[in-house]
């Protein structure tokens, strides 16, 4: 059972009476925030053409992917999933096996991707959602891993050494410099939809249910939530969004093996985003990402710090979880309340 | 009339002891049942057979004639049944408001967010807790939370209601607010199974009252007609709540 | 058709050796209800106590044996002080993310110490012939100390007070600290004795196979697939659960690539977790 000092107080936006759950959501500011923060990533790097910019905004864009999506699992229903990366790295492997092997095109070969994940995600979710939440964390490690072992062993996908992709892939998006732009702004257009997704399931039903499992999931079922299906739907939700900007990347980067697709270190990366960020708020999930891959750039030049990366992180998130759980936005909020309306 | 809920024939085991032993009762609609009983009679037991919190060993449980026995607890606050507990369990980070959301958002009407929030407002004034709509449950007093709980439990729009011991811990006074609230929950309509260890409240409020005792049904009848059977008396020989001083556990 | 019941057997020694790991898992699970997932980085300690213990001060190796418990031991409180202490009664998944955080942590500085290198600790004990095929002697002994432990650790738990200390603890922490016992003592007492089992079974281990600072996932997860089937916080079950574990990687090993292994134990894992989610053992009750 959650204490006070552990979460953020949840408070979804007031309903204006009888209008849509879109029309509400539009209705919000919040929802503009989001979408502004969309343009701004889109538009930055575009001034004045700088590359630089916008690999490091693409890195950047992705880590916001990833962990607010994982903030539906983990923070919202409060179900550590560890193994979170393996969206990411599966996507990738549809997408780039669509590409390579069958000529897709990129846009239907990363929808394919993430459809496919979901409902694989969804098949497995129900399956092992049933676990409680201890269980269900240490299964999540393991089913990175042993996708990571077979797919090593999966010969159509290029086995351990996985899927070269040759250059003319990016002809049809206009020759390799023209397709690395389309790329960047598909993933800060998947970046966008995941925010906004987290915003909207969070001022939803759904999301109500699912923040009541991750307060006290035995009263969340007496009080009527099947929490079972709820849980397994978060799941393969969480994996719709990650497993499309998995294709996307590797597509960028042109090539994609088992143990940089299926990357525990990358995973585990992500909770401390979330954790570090505000478990729980979809503003804390943007911020930790950013702000995180902000702080690895700078540790990973330094030679010495590169060794000590999962002790950085490790120390990160214990002392998140012993002294601040609620992690930037707890401390945000207490400091300026009013703020709680405004930002998720 | 027939029997809003019909329990049958109930037994459940822990390890070696018996909790419940071929137990029967039964509610009718918009009546108030109370449940008493000496400490390890057996009563939670019931409740959580009946609400899915584990299957009896044997026996059925039938609500509005259908059989319920072996239903996840989900599915049993969706056909109507909805519990407020003994220990009580508040979604302590959120506030009040969305404590008794969630109740009504699954409960037997299945709301959408929206109507759900007129229900909860209507509740809240019933119980009384419109002034603390917004502050986090966590944060009640124990009256308060027990209030809450209540709240909760009714915003599910339930036909059955489920109390297991709500004034343990409360004041007189808190006390019989309670009361006049439970009454005016059984006047909405709503049939309630009540686990009460406070006297008064199970002589003022109940309809009809079963004695339970190490599991087996040890009398049933008026709240007259139980008071004076000499072996309810003797059940509860020692136990100071049994003549109405101290006024709860 | 020998090589066969002889890896069985093999597989079984081991088994023993799974078990007692397992242990020290389910013990702090059942008394504090905390997934310790700082057990695999214990394992890795009680390895490299060995080698430093052994190799570097040519210590006998089984007499490394009762100094890893001790180190294991205090280890353990220390992570219970740091990790733990605080997030007790918290939510389920923040002692989950301390406990990991602090694996992380261990590991991390385990690998900037030590590198991901291969370690051996060669140890010589004459083995058991019979028709024809070795029997290892490292696998009988380590076989022989885990059982001995575990008897030690029945006694401990039975016989003794702050056995009962921790088995009233563990029943009910509330009613415990009502009758005066100390709980906060014992339950940091508990973590390090869980924590002595996974380091001590990292000793034994590293008496039969090398290792590496990554070797404790791989363990970790044997442990798991051990304590779910053993039931949690059973340590006897835990203990046959170990064994049976054995006796499956003794009947797989000669068929399967070593690579495999883990993904049988995941599967195992899962289907555990989902058909027995109280233990094998406990299938008889509700």
């Amino acid at each position: 059972m959650k204490q006070s000092s552990d979460a953020l107080p949840q408070v979804a936006p007031a309903k204006t009476e009888g209008h849509g759950f879109i029309v509400n959501i539009l209705s919000q500011p919040f929802t503009w925030l989001i979408a502004l923060a969309g343009v701004v990533f889109a538009v930055f790097p575009l001034w004045g053409d700088n590359v630089q910019l916008r690999e490091s905004l693409l890195l950047a864009a992705v880590y916001v992917t990833l962990a607010s999506n994982l903030n539906i699992v983990l923070g919202y229903a409060g179900y550590v999933n560890f193994g979170n990366i393996v969206f990411f790295g599966l996507g990738g492997y549809v997408c780039i096996y669509l590409v390579s092997e069958w000529q897709w095109p990129l846009v239907a070969a990363a929808l394919i991707a993430g459809v496919s994940v979901s409902l694989l995600a969804l098949l497995f979710g129900l399956g092992i959602l049933r676990l409680r939440g201890a269980f269900f964390a240490l299964a999540t490690i393991g089913v990175n891993e042993a996708i990571k072992a077979f797919v090593a062993n999966f010969e159509p996908w290029g086995g351990a050494a996985g899927i070269y992709l040759s250059l003319d892939v990016y002809e049809p998006l206009g020759g390799p410099g023209e397709a690395l732009w389309i790329v960047y702004f598909l993933i800060v257009a998947a970046m966008t939809a995941s925010l906004l997704l987290s915003y909207a399931i969070k001022s939803s039903k759904f999301g109500l249910g699912l923040l009541a499992i991750g307060e006290n999931e035995d009263a969340a079922a007496v009080l009527g939530i099947n929490t079972p299906r709820y849980k397994a739907l978060a799941y393969s939700i969480s994996a719709f969004l990650p497993a499309i900007v998995g294709g996307l990347y590797f597509f960028k980067t042109g090539i994609i093996e088992p143990s940089g697709a299926f990357d525990l270190t990358r995973s585990i990366e992500t909770i401390v985003m979330v954790m570090l960020g505000g478990i729980g708020s979809v503003t804390g999930a943007a911020l930790g990402a950013f702000l995180y891959e902000e702080l690895r750039g700078v540790l990973l030049t330094t030679e010495a710090f590169s060794h000590f990366q999962l002790v950085i992180a490790g120390l990160l998130l214990l002392g998140i979880v012993l002294f601040a759980p609620g992690g930037l936005m707890g401390f945000i909020y207490r400091r300026w309340p009013s703020l709680r309306r405004l930002l998720q | 009339m027939t029997a809003l809920l019909e329990v049958t024939g109930i037994t459940k085991r822990f390890g070696g002891v018996h909790a419940v032993h071929n137990l029967s009762l039964m509610v009718k609609g918009g009546e108030i049942l109370g449940l008493i009983g000496p400490n390890g009679a057996g009563k939670s037991t019931v409740f959580n057979v009946i609400n899915g919190v584990y299957p009896p060993d044997r026996g059925r449980v039938v609500f509005k004639g259908e059989d319920i026995t072996r239903e996840p607890p989900y599915r049993i606050a969706r056909r109507g049944i909805a519990r407020a507990h003994q220990i009580v369990q508040p979604l302590a980070t959120m506030t009040v408001l969305e404590n008794c959301t969630v109740g009504a958002c699954f409960g037997q009407k299945n709301l959408p967010l929206g109507r759900a929030r007129d229900v909860v407002h209507e509740v809240a004034e019933i119980v009384g807790l419109t002034d603390r709509l917004h502050h986090p449950a966590g944060q009640l007093t124990t009256a308060g939370k027990k209030r809450l709980e209540l709240a909760r439990a009714l915003s599910a729009r339930p036909e059955l209601l489920l109390l297991d011991e709500v004034l343990a811990g409360l004041n007189p006074t808190e006390i019989e607010r309670m009361i006049a609230v439970i009454r005016r929950i059984r006047d909405h309509g709503i049939a309630i199974l009540m686990i009460e260890h406070v006297m008064r409240a199970i002589m003022s409020l109940s309809d009809r009252v079963v004695v339970l005792n190490l599991g087996g049904k040890l009398a049933e009848g008026t709240p007259q007609s139980v008071a004076s059977n000499p072996d309810v008396i003797t059940a509860y020989l020692g136990e100071p709540e049994s003549t109405g001083l101290g006024g709860g556990i | 058709m020998i090589g066969i019941i002889a890896s069985i057997i093999d597989g079984l020694l081991v088994g023993a050796v799974y078990g007692l790991a397992a242990m020290g898992l389910t013990l702090i699970w059942g008394v504090m209800n905390v997934i310790n997932l700082t057990h695999g980085a214990m394992i890795v300690l009680g390895m490299f106590a060995l080698y430093f213990l052994a190799s570097a001060l040519g210590l006998p190796a089984y007499g490394a044996v009762p100094v890893t418990i001790v180190v294991g031991f205090v280890f353990g409180v220390m992570v219970y002080w740091i990790a733990v202490h605080r997030v007790i009664g918290r939510a389920h998944l923040m002692s989950l993310l301390s406990t990991f955080a602090m694996n992380m942590v261990l590991v991390g500085l385990g690998t900037a110490l030590f590198s991901t290198s291969p370690y051996n600790v060669p140890v010589a004990v004459s083995g058991i012939t019979w028709e024809g095929y070795t029997f290892t002697g490292t696998h009988i002994m380590a076989a022989m100390l885990a059982l001995a432990i575990a008897g030690l650790l029945y006694l401990l738990l039975h016989k003794t007070r702050i056995g009962k200390a921790i088995r009233a603890v563990a029943d009910n922490r509330e009613a415990a600290e009502l009758n005066g016992i100390p709980t906060t003592q014992v339950l940091s007492f508990a973590f390090g004795l869980g924590a002595a089992l996974a380091c001590v079974s990292g000793t034994l281990i590293a008496t039969l196979f090398p290792f590496t600072v990554l070797s404790g996932g791989a363990y970790e997860l044997k442990s798991f697939v051990v304590t779910v089937l053993g039931g949690l916080g059973n340590p006897a079950g835990a203990l046959l659960g170990g064994v049976a574990l054995g006796l499956i990687e003794g009947v797989t090993t000669p068929f399967m690539p070593v690579s495999w292994i883990p993904i049988i134990e995941f599967l195992l894992f899962i289907a555990a977790l989902i058909l027995f989610p109280r233990g094998i053992f406990a299938f008889s009750r509700a």
